[in-house]
Parts: structure tokens; C-alpha cells; sequence
């Protein structure tokens, strides 16, 4: 039983880096601009939390240098998709690569290098509770801030005005353009404000969740939280479900591994990427429901006056 | 304020003088990098640009890495004009190196009596059909349940790394190997024929650039390449000109695959002698970069690759020398093709310097 408490447990810490990419993406996403570098952007705000919680020892700081390198990065992968209309697939193709070699490089001093002992996070009297305890209470503040992140960013979508500007800027860049939206520079904003996010994940796994740098370690989170914004058409909870889902699948087969089941380590790190696949492919059978739920303008460059 | 009018025809001097000014951004960011680590700028980007074309070795080196490279990036070009978003290369390479590799390691453990030249086609041929299997795939999901390629094909790119791992972890671990994960060294009938006695270069060079002069002909003198080229970027059109979408997909996947596939086995067969997890050196992800480069066009491939050798063997060359991390090409390659993307779009826009709207 304390068992399955501790893999529920495992399963919100492994799912919460997906959650906070994948709710960055899908705001990106829903304003029309598809960011396929997301996974650099996660490497290179890995290796900068990393760096900022070597030095300060605060995880805080490490977030927001996080945040801080991915939204910097993002807002010049913006100008060149926005501004410039290179091919978004191209570009985004691009600052992966970039991304995935310049962390490599700027990392190199700190392979092997450790973060000062972490702090637990207990909530008082809740975390001692048998079985909800440990499954739910004992998680980084950073959890439970995802969870939060969740809901804040559905009711931006669906219950502000601004969210549905951004919504009406992804389906129908020239209407909103003529009713006087600025969609170049809302679809900036999507896109920091998403990288930034992208960073917060990429600094959560290597300052919190592994706790170290090791080139390339965010191993296709940043895909497989892309995948989770066609998974969840679009939709904020649903990116969270799926998060946790993916989460569950990647802690499960760590815990059968550890149990020694008889089936080569390999075939059970392979279960999130088969699981990904699976996924896409029950949710992406039904062409007419992913071309309904879609943003209409993803991916699509905007020239205003050009209609 | 910069505003930027399209033009009514692309420039042609933009088209050719863009990748020379993406070039020069690069070196230029190169140069800034070497000097914030304090190291000399003209010393280390010599590494980069003089010394892998300095001497005849150098030089055969350079054809090595770009055997792979052109081979990998013909098929994705094929695939980018069609319109699907292969990027998976690296793991239907990685296929490609398991086939082509388990065929070696069978004439080897069974003693089959063959000669270089009887194994090249054999190899070749394991290659192509394990890196197509790998795409196809790719392939079925998306014409059967609509999935999305760039996911799928990606996804199968850490599958295939963990299934050579396990391969060469488990099952075809050197049992003299003294426990390193790597097959026992493949016999000598399994090379790949050399083309110069005595440098490393070998047959598969001249085979990826036949392959180069082939995509050249089925893109530009046929007419399914015609229908690929149609069939993808406009489905709309080409089902009116009877081009089938499907077909398209099928044949760019199918064919990017094999040749990736066959760039694997190259690769174990020729310089490497023995399948090791570290097969790869990210081929497929610098391929990308390469059939953009070249333009999505045969030719500007393989003098794309070319380019693209220098950065990878200055990156070693900055590791042993004067110890900077091998992982500095990875920047240069991601440098040179956001730039190249940026003055892309000189090609098609002119700048305008204007006051405020």
C-alpha cells in the first residue's frame, strides 16, 4: 500500500515537468505559432538552473534563470517566425538543434557536478496522514503550482477577454487584424510567455527533479510535450491529464525495473516513447476531431494587410 | 523601423550569396565564442576551416563524414519537398547500422567465405531494407490513423537507440569483450572496399554521391518525382492532376529510410569494424541541417555536407587540441541554419527602412 502511495507520489513529480511544458506550448499554440523547440529550449534552461543553483544554492533563482534563458531564447525564435515568416517547422527544427548543442557546450564544466542537499517540502499535518500523505503530500511547491498553472491558464482561455483575443488571434489572425488586434506582437507575447514556461520545466528537471546536468537529459520531454497538446486538443486540464498519464507510464517501469522484472532495462525505458506513439495515434484516427479542435492558423505564417 | 516588401520574383543573387552570409554569421559567432572562453579566435577556427582540408588524409576524412551525411539528407530533402516532416533520420540510421551490422556479424560468426566486394551489396542492400522498415512505420501511421510524422518519427529515434543498446548490452555483447557493450570486431571480408590503399575512405563515398546524380534525376526528370513534389505541399492540386497525397508520403518515407538506413550500415561496415552504442555522432540531426543548407536540392547536399564534415571534425579537433568541448559543432550547426533561415528571407523580401508606419 505505502507502495503505491510513493508511485502516486512519483508519478505527480515525473508528470509536472510535462504539465508546465505542455500548458506553455498549448497558450503558444493557441495563438497559432508551433514551437518544435521546445526540447532545446528545456535543454538550454536546464543547464542555465542548473548553473544558477550550483552558484546561489537557491532553487527559486534556478527556476527563474530558467525562465529568464528560455524566454530569451523564445522571443528571438518568435522574431524569425513572426517578423522574418520562416518556415515555423524549419526554425523550430533549428532552435532544437541549437539548443541541444549549446547546452551540451556551455555544460561541459558542470557533468558530475552537485547541487547542495535539497530541502523537503512537507506539508504540515496533511503530509502525515497515512497513504495521501506521502502520494500527494510531500511534493515540491512546484507541483502543486503546476496544478495551479492549470487552472489559472483555463480561465485565462475561456473567461477573460484577452484569452479570447489570444484564442480569436490563433483561429482567425485577419479578422482579428482587422479589428484592430496587434497579432505580431500577441504572438511575441504567446511565444515568451510559453519558452518562458518551456524553462521553468527544463530547470525543474535538472535543479529538483534528477538533480544533476547531463548532456542531452531532458531525453524528449520537450516532444513528448508537444504531443500532449494534440493529445489534449488543445485543452488545459486535458494537458495535465495527460501529463500525469505520461508521468505514471515513465515511474511504473522505473518501479518494475527496480522489482527486477525479467525484461531488458531497455524494452521498459522504451514504454514513454511507445506510449507517446500509442497515444498520438488513438487520438490523431479521427482526422475531423483534430482538424475541429485545431487552431486554424497553427503554423501558419500572418503577413497583415496580406489578405 | 525595418518593414520588409515581398518581391515580385525571388532574387537570384539573394538565393545564392544567403547561404555565404549565414557562413559568415556563423564564423563570426564562432570567433565571439572563442574569445569570450579566451581562447585565440584565428587559431581555433582554423581548426574549422584550413585543417580538415589540409593534405590528402585530411581531406579522405572529410568524405568519410560526409557519407553519411549526404546519404541521410538526400532522402530527407526528398521528404521536406513532399511535405512530410521526417525528422527522424537518426533512428532509421541507427536501424540501418543493427541490419547492417547483424548481417557482418553473421558472415563473421559463421565463417560464410565472401570477399569485400561479394558483402558490399549485401550490406547495402541490409541497410536499406532495416532503415525502410524503420520509416515505413512512420509511413503507416500517418496514411492509417492520421498521426502526426514529426512525433512518430522522433519518438522512433530513442526506440531505436535503446533497441541497439540492448542488442549490444545483451544478445550481441563480445562475449571476449571484457564486458563492453560492443560486438565482437567484424571479419575482414565485411569492410567496405577502400577506395585509396592504406586511408579510410572507402566505396560507399562514390555510392552516396550515385545516389546524389539518382535523387537529381527521379526529383527533376521523372515524373513521380514531379507528382511527390505536387502531392505533398498542395494535395488539393494534385488530386486533380490525379497525384495521390498517400503515395507521396509512402514513397518520400520509404525511400528517406532506406537511404538513411543504408548510411547506417555504411557506417559499420566501413570506419567502425564492430557495432557500438555510439554508432551515430547524430548524423541524422546534422542531415537536417545539411538538406537545408543544400537548398532540398541533390547537389547542394553533398556540398552542404561538406561543410557540415569541417564543423564536426573541428569539433574533435578543438577537443583533443586545445580542449574545448566537441559539442561546440553542435553550436555552429544550429547557428548556421537559424541564420540561414533569417537571410532566407532576403530571398523572397526586400528591406525597406521607414519611419513609423
Amino acid at each position: 500500500m505505502n507502495e503505491l502511495a510513493l508511485l502516486i507520489g512519483a508519478t505527480l513529480s515525473a508528470g509536472t515537468p510535462l504539465a508546465i511544458a505542455g500548458t506553455g506550448l498549448l497558450v503558444n499554440e493557441r495563438a497559432g505559432v508551433l514551437n518544435l523547440g521546445a526540447e532545446g529550449l528545456m535543454l538550454i534552461s536546464a543547464v542555465a538552473g542548473f548553473a544558477v543553483a550550483f552558484h546561489t544554492g537557491n532553487e527559486w533563482l534556478a527556476l527563474g534563470a530558467g525562465a529568464l534563458a528560455a524566454a530569451v531564447v523564445s522571443a528571438g525564435f518568435g522574431w524569425l517566425v513572426i517578423w522574418l515568416n520562416t518556415n515555423q517547422y524549419a526554425t523550430g527544427l533549428a532552435l532544437s538543434l541549437f539548443g541541444g548543442g549549446f547546452s551540451a557546450f556551455v555544460g561541459t564544466g558542470y557533468v558530475g557536478r552537485k547541487l547542495p542537499e535539497q530541502i523537503a517540502h512537507p506539508i504540515p499535518f496533511l503530509s502525515d496522514l497515512p497513504f495521501v500523505g506521502p502520494a500527494l503530500f510531500r511534493q515540491h511547491p512546484v507541483v502543486y503550482l503546476t496544478m495551479a498553472l492549470t487552472a489559472a491558464t483555463a480561465w485565462f482561455l475561456y473567461r477573460t477577454h484577452s484569452g479570447l483575443v489570444l484564442r480569436s488571434i490563433g483561429e482567425a489572425p485577419d479578422a482579428a487584424h482587422a479589428l484592430g488586434h496587434d497579432v505580431r506582437g500577441i504572438r511575441l507575447l504567446a511565444v515568451v510567455v510559453g519558452g518562458a514556461l518551456c524553462g521553468v520545466s527544463g530547470a525543474y528537471l535538472s535543479v529538483v527533479y534528477t538533480p544533476l546536468w547531463v548532456e542531452g537529459m531532458v531525453a524528449g520531454r520537450g516532444w513528448i510535450a508537444l504531443a500532449l497538446t494534440v493529445f489534449a486538443t488543445w485543452r488545459p486540464a486535458r494537458v495535465l491529464f495527460g501529463a500525469y498519464l505520461f508521468g505514471g507510464v515513465t515511474m511504473l517501469q522505473l518501479h518494475l525495473q527496480a522489482r527486477g522484472v525479467h525484461v531488458p532495462s531497455q524494452f521498459m525505458s522504451m514504454l514513454p516513447y511507445l506510449a507517446t506513439i500509442v497515444v498520438l495515434v488513438l487520438i490523431s484516427r479521427n482526422a475531423q476531431w483534430i482538424r475541429v479542435n485545431m487552431p486554424a492558423s497553427l503554423g501558419k505564417p500572418f503577413v497583415p494587410g496580406n489578405l | 523601423m525595418i518593414t520588409l516588401d515581398v518581391r515580385p520574383t525571388p532574387s537570384l543573387l539573394l538565393s545564392v550569396l544567403s547561404p555565404l552570409i549565414a557562413f559568415a554569421i556563423t564564423v563570426a559567432v564562432g570567433a565571439l565564442l572563442f574569445l569570450a572562453l579566451g581562447k585565440d579566435p584565428a587559431h581555433a577556427l582554423s581548426m574549422f576551416l584550413f585543417e580538415p582540408f589540409h593534405g590528402a588524409r585530411a581531406l579522405t576524412e572529410l568524405g568519410l563524414k560526409s557519407t553519411p551525411l549526404i546519404l541521410c539528407a538526400l532522402g530527407l530533402s526528398l521528404c521536406y519537398r513532399s511535405n512530410i516532416w521526417n525528422i527522424g533520420a537518426e533512428g532509421q540510421f541507427l536501424v540501418g547500422a543493427i541490419t547492417g551490422g547483424g548481417v557482418a556479424l553473421w558472415v563473421t560468426a559463421a565463417g560464410v567465405g565472401m570477399n569485400r566486394w561479394e558483402f558490399f551489396p549485401l550490406v547495402t542492400l541490409a541497410g536499406a531494407l532495416g532503415g525502410a522498415a524503420w520509416a515505413s512505420i512512420v509511413a503507416f501511421l500517418r496514411d492509417r490513423f492520421n498521426a502526426n510524422e514529426i512525433l512518430v518519427s522522433l519518438m522512433l529515434v530513442y526506440v531505436a537507440n535503446l533497441m541497439l543498446s540492448w542488442l549490444v548490452f545483451g544478445p550481441w555483447k563480445d562475449p571476449k569483450g571484457f564486458n563492453f557493450p560492443q560486438t565482437m570486431s567484424f571479419a575482414d571480408a565485411t569492410a567496405l572496399p577502400r577506395l585509396i590503399p592504406g586511408l579510410r575512405l572507402h566505396w560507399g563515398f562514390l555510392a552516396a554521391i550515385a545516389a546524389a546524380v539518382l535523387m537529381w534525376l527521379f526529383m527533376f526528370r521523372t515524373q513521380h518525382g514531379l507528382q511527390l513534389q505536387i502531392g505533398g505541399p498542395a494535395p488539393a492540386a494534385a488530386r486533380y492532376a490525379g497525384f495521390s497525397a498517400r503515395y507521396a508520403a509512402w514513397t518520400a518515407l520509404l525511400v528517406s529510410g532506406g537511404l538513411s538506413g543504408v548510411a547506417g550500415a555504411f557506417e559499420v561496415a566501413g570506419p567502425m569494424g564492430q557495432l557500438t552504442p555510439y554508432v551515430s555522432n547524430g548524423y541524422g540531426f546534422t542531415a537536417i541541417i545539411v538538406a537545408f543548407v543544400g537548398r532540398l536540392h541533390p547537389i547542394g547536399c553533398v556540398l552542404a555536407s561538406g561543410v557540415l564534415s569541417t564543423f564536426l571534425i573541428g569539433g574533435e579537433l578543438a577537443q583533443s587540441r586545445v580542449g574545448l568541448p566537441a559539442a561546440v559543432s553542435g553550436v555552429f550547426q544550429g547557428v548556421l541554419l537559424l541564420s540561414l533561415l533569417a537571410c532566407d528571407t532576403l530571398v523572397h523580401h526586400r528591406l525597406r527602412w521607414s519611419t513609423w508606419r
